[in-house]
């Protein structure tokens, strides 16, 4: 096992060199002059340039300007935007935020979606059956766009429940309605899987053993049905949060939520380069640690999946 | 992975069984005597499904709508009435004025074209580039193996909506008025770089259990060449799990596209586009709502076409999960 996370984190390191450099060149490739209306409407004075062009070593080729960009990174330096904020204190306020966001939407697709997906199993293909299959297809095709948007004029304009906009430090309240919209989409895959991984098992052979030793169905179900069938459903959840992690750029913007989405969204409008390959190189680390971590939890979990 | 390939294994073998029942069952019956291949099984299985029909109707009436939008409508999508302005649904415009005086009907209409073509193109285009890489990677293993799947996962670890607002924000930097082509292409392209790795996951694994199969060494022991065997042999064989893939994968691009529309960094002004029309709707949605529900509904039932096809085809390429 150990052997096997140290070869995956090796593997990683290409990885993550070859992401962050595509994402470095097409920032900085950006054509136009990098200080073009950024000192208001006059241009920018010669000092300043020349300060600006020597800190981020914008003469030098590009490929020593990662190098020399990936150095400081790793000295824990994400740079400063152009206007002299710290892109670290950016993300240490942003962050928090979409954490809490990634939490909500994911603690309601593994609630509601997993007891859905049992709930079809177990009656079979009845009227709830044909009811949730019809609702998961339904929430798969309704982009998160629309439905945000919906949600935010009906509930949030018309009848008043909510807030349509988050206020600047959202608390957990806030934040229930976009994290359900959020988790919406999800949560129909998560249905599914339970769904067919409960009608796998269905037929196994120990769910036969354990009925014919004359076990409770309710424990049949919750300790022998379920335990096996929850596997794929949380490596799917992991692989989502690591996802979820990155930020919902159009969830973020629709209810103007001060995350890490609305933060690189913004940055990239406004051409601020340090911003968004800070930003992203730090999405990249953590998008790719999740799914490690997923598939050496896909071990622990199933005995049988053996790694080496 | 291995046991990915042993899933993979399992449902040819059962692939296969399910063609020998049906040759057995024509010995008895003399109207079934041809052989019927899994494509063949397949398409009978769908036929019966309520599911598959209503989804094909609706999506061959929006192939006919993107195709000759003009035997839906006479109305010119872009003609602005300004006197009409944010007009509601009346008898000659069923689905009333934006707020330029436009005809919403028409321009739903015509907005069907392109949604259908970023959505159609994008996924070739992923299917494409996925299988070539998938079946090199999985069929001589080792180095390129290596190789091609670090190269994909460099693509997966982009988050995708960010990777694609970066590329499109620099393919769209300076230029001003771009042609309805460019656009178009710029979107299909950034889709197609992201999303390639998908399929190729799913060509490698079934790269991978088909060529470990008696035709393979059967082929490669008659002295068959490389790509003799890759195409005669493996891709008929791993066809089947990346057309079910492309079929939901179609819906999601489209809502894909209309996400980026609605950024504002998909499609663009001389192309008519839902996403963009909801994308503008926002602004007038309290006094003008019939701006946003006609485009979004268009997109919402289009989407759901494609997923319903998909689930279909996916049930019966799929014999395990019967």
């Amino acid at each position: 096992m150990g052997r096997y996370i140290l070869r995956r984190l090796l593997q990683l390191i290409p990885v993550f060199i070859g992401t962050t450099f595509i994402i470095y060149s097409l920032v900085w490739a950006l054509p136009g002059d990098p200080f073009a209306g950024k000192c208001g409407s006059r241009a920018c004075p010669e000092a300043y340039v020349q300060m600006m062009t020597e800190k981020y070593n914008l003469d030098e080729p590009l490929p020593v300007q990662y190098v020399l960009y990936l150095g400081q990174l790793f000295q824990g330096n994400f740079g400063e935007t152009f206007s002299g904020l710290e892109v670290s204190t950016l993300i240490q306020n942003a962050y928090p935020v979409t954490i809490k966001l990634a939490a909500i939407a994911l603690v309601f697709e593994a609630v509601i979606g997993i007891a859905a997906g049992i709930l079809t199993a177990l009656r079979g293909n009845g009227f709830v059956d044909n009811l949730v299959l019809a609702a998961t297809l339904f929430l798969i095709a309704v982009p998160v766009f629309v439905s945000g948007f919906v949600v935010q004029i009906v509930f949030g304009v018309q009848l008043g429940w909510m807030n349509p906009s988050v206020s600047t430090d959202p608390t957990i309240g806030e934040l229930v309605v976009p994290g359900l919209i959020l988790g919406s989409l999800s949560m129909a895959y998560i249905a599914r899987l339970t769904r067919t991984a409960m009608f796998e098992n269905k037929r196994a052979d120990y769910i036969r053993t354990a009925n014919a030793k004359g076990l409770k169905p309710r424990r049949v179900v919750s300790v022998h049905m379920l335990r096996n069938s929850l596997i794929p459903v949380i490596t799917f959840i992991g692989t989502d949060f690591g996802a979820l992690m990155g930020g919902a750029i159009v969830t973020e913007g629709i209810f103007n939520i001060p995350g890490i989405g609305n933060l690189v969204f913004q940055a990239i409008g406004g051409q601020e380069g340090t911003t968004v390959t800070g930003v992203v190189t730090l999405l990249v680390i953590v998008y790719l640690l999740m799914n490690l971590l997923v598939d050496i939890l896909y071990a622990a979990l199933d005995p049988r999946i053996r790694y080496d | 992975m291995t046991e990915s390939i042993r899933e993979q294994a399992d449902s040819t073998d059962t692939a296969n069984t399910g063609d020998q029942d049906v040759s057995r069952s024509g010995e008895q019956k003399p109207k079934l005597e041809k052989q019927v291949g899994l494509w063949g099984d397949a398409w009978r299985d769908l036929r019966k499904r309520p599911l598959f029909i209503v989804a094909s109707i609706i999506i061959l009436l929006l192939v006919v709508m993107s195709a000759f939008p003009w035997l839906f409508t006479s109305v010119d999508p872009n003609e602005q009435l300004l006197s009409k302005a944010r007009q509601g649904p009346s008898p000659e415009a069923w689905f009333g004025y934006d707020h330029l005086g436009r005809d919403v009907y028409a321009r739903v209409i015509y907005g069907t074209r392109s949604s259908i073509l970023v959505g159609v193109l994008a996924t070739s285009l992923t299917v494409v580039l996925g299988s070539i890489f998938g079946l090199i990677s999985g069929y001589f293993g080792r180095k390129t193996d290596v190789l091609v799947s670090r190269f994909a996962e460099i693509f997966l670890g982009l988050p995708f909506v960010l990777g694609a607002i970066v590329i499109l924000s620099v393919f769209n930097a300076g230029i001003t008025s771009p042609s309805g082509v460019r656009v178009m292409s710029q979107v299909v392209l950034t889709i197609g770089v992201l999303a390639w790795p998908i399929s190729m996951r799913i060509m490698r694994s079934a790269a991978i259990a088909a060529k470990q199969q008696d035709y393979v060494n059967a082929a490669k022991a008659l002295g068959a060449s490389h790509s003799r065997i890759i195409f005669k042999h493996v891709l008929p064989n791993c066809i089947a799990p990346v057309m079910v893939y492309a079929t939901i994968a179609l819906g999601q691009m489209i809502g894909l596209e209309a996400t980026l529309s609605y950024l504002g960094l998909g499609l663009k002004a001389p192309v008519v586009s839902w996403g963009m029309m909801i994308s503008v709707s926002q602004q007038y949605i309290i006094s003008t709502p019939h701006m946003l529900l006609f485009p979004a509904g268009f997109l919402v039932i289009t989407v759901l076409a494609f997923v319903m096809l998909g689930d279909a085809v996916r049930d019966a390429l799929d014999p395990k999960q019967r």
